[in-house]
């Protein structure tokens, strides 16, 4: 019995002290930034390989999600006669929630785990220590890009998942089922105010940005430095990465969506 | 440092990402902040406003011409105060009519201004005297049961 008390102790005491890593780790990201942006083509590599090469999905899942949306709307609606407000349900609830939410998952799973991998591969290797050898900070070298090349790339992932969304559930409402064109449209603009719903959604998908990028390269700095360490750091990066996500968006809206 | 490949699909998945988020500002939102030019505000009293918002649309004619942007309880009056923005382009008579509307029968409720045949303008902080309050549907349902009730009534006894 006191064993268990032990163990639920200890993981308290390393939770803490993880945070606290965590947000000294943040600091030094920050104060380290403008070092790294004097050699500015790293961080262009790396808003490469999160966002360019996260496109694919991103839009892909975009349009799934937006034909998906289309149908059910369209399934509800029509039962009240109000098929014609089949546009402002599927921009509104992209805009709000599914965009940032689901382009941030998607891009915790396909560029997160990746940057997680790679430093921590670095890691075991040991290139981390051989740059600190040779006084090159390896947090301006490898770990401040990463960062900012998550954190540029997610709002405008999740902008292209919410504009493709829209475009997939106007495939299926106008073009497949027959809504009409001007009805669609101009719900939508009636409904979605450009301040309150897409910047709102912009500023979450910052703010999940910065959270996942953060994620992904803490976990692979601070990883166990062994084949096995690495295959559970990258673990932890996506599932607290979802978490963290799924969290933040609950705090977010109940400040942003209020009445 | 020269130019790579690399950079060409940075570019154009920057370039994308912003032609998104132009998309979602321009076909499907509708930028309403910066559609009111040159705002100012007027104010009305009503006894009662029903389910009005804040950021409800304010109406003349049908024409969206403002928003609400406060609604509060004046505690000397007993009275709810809206206060609204207008567009700038557009002048009001003193004599002017707020009503509470509702668009449609479950619709969204909407503050309709009817304009009268003063004169005068209303000025930027203006208060409207002439207000009509927010229809309630269980004060209009019993009103007509009431009313029914009585008519009812079998004649008195002679």
């Amino acid at each position: 019995m006191a064993d268990v008390f032990r163990k639920m102790g200890s993981m308290a005491i390393n939770g803490i002290w993880q945070l606290g890593f965590i947000a000294r780790f943040f600091w030094l990201i920050l104060v380290y930034s403008g070092q790294s942006f004097t050699r500015i083509h790293l961080t262009l590599r790396e808003l490469y390989f999160s966002g360019v090469m996260s496109l694919l999905i991103i839009l892909v899942s975009g349009l799934f999600v937006g034909l998906v949306l289309g149908l059910q709307g369209y399934e509800t609606l029509q039962r009240y006669g109000a098929s014609d407000s089949l546009g402002t349900l599927v921009a509104l609830s992209l805009v709000r929630e599914l965009g940032p939410v689901v382009a941030g998952l998607l891009f915790a799973s396909r560029a997160g785990s990746a940057v997680t991998a790679e430093i921590g591969l670095m890691k075991v290797t040991e290139q981390l220590k051989a740059m600190d050898m040779m006084a090159v900070s390896p947090i301006a070298r490898v770990v401040a890009p990463r960062f900012w090349g998550g954190v540029i790339s997610m709002p405008l992932l999740a902008a292209l998942f919410s504009a493709m969304g829209v475009f997939g559930g106007w495939l299926i409402g106008v073009v497949v089922i027959g809504v009409d064109d001007g009805a669609f449209w101009a719900q939508m603009q009636d409904a979605v105010d450009f301040r309150y719903d897409v910047l709102n959604g912009v500023i979450k998908s910052a703010v999940f940005g910065v959270a996942v990028a953060l994620i992904a390269v803490f976990e692979g700095y601070d990883c166990v430095p062994t084949a096995e360490g690495v295959s559970r750091a990258i673990t932890r990066t996506v599932v607290s990465s979802a978490l963290a996500i799924l969290a933040l968006d609950f705090v977010m809206t109940s400040f942003m969506f209020r009445g | 440092m020269s130019r790579t490949t690399m950079d060409l699909w940075v570019g154009v998945f920057v370039a994308m990402g912003i032609a998104a988020l132009f998309f979602l500002a321009l076909k499907v939102g509708s930028i309403s902040g910066s559609d009111i030019q040159s705002p100012y505000t007027l104010s009305a009293r009503f006894d009662n406003i029903g389910g009005l918002k804040v950021r409800a649309p304010v109406k003349v004619a049908g024409v969206l011409v403002g928003r609400v942007s406060e609604i509060r309880y004046d505690n000397e009056r007993f009275q709810a105060e809206v206060v609204f923005t207008v567009d700038g382009r557009y002048k009001f008579p003193t004599d002017t009519f707020a009503n509470i509307l509702t668009s449609g029968l479950l619709g969204e409720q909407y503050l309709g201004l009817d304009p009268g045949g003063e004169e005068k303008l209303l000025a930027p902080g203006d208060v409207i005297k002439k207000t009509q309050s927010a229809v309630v549907l269980e004060k209009l349902i019993s009103q007509f049961m009431f009313s029914k009730a009585a008519e009812g009534e079998p004649a008195p006894a002679k």
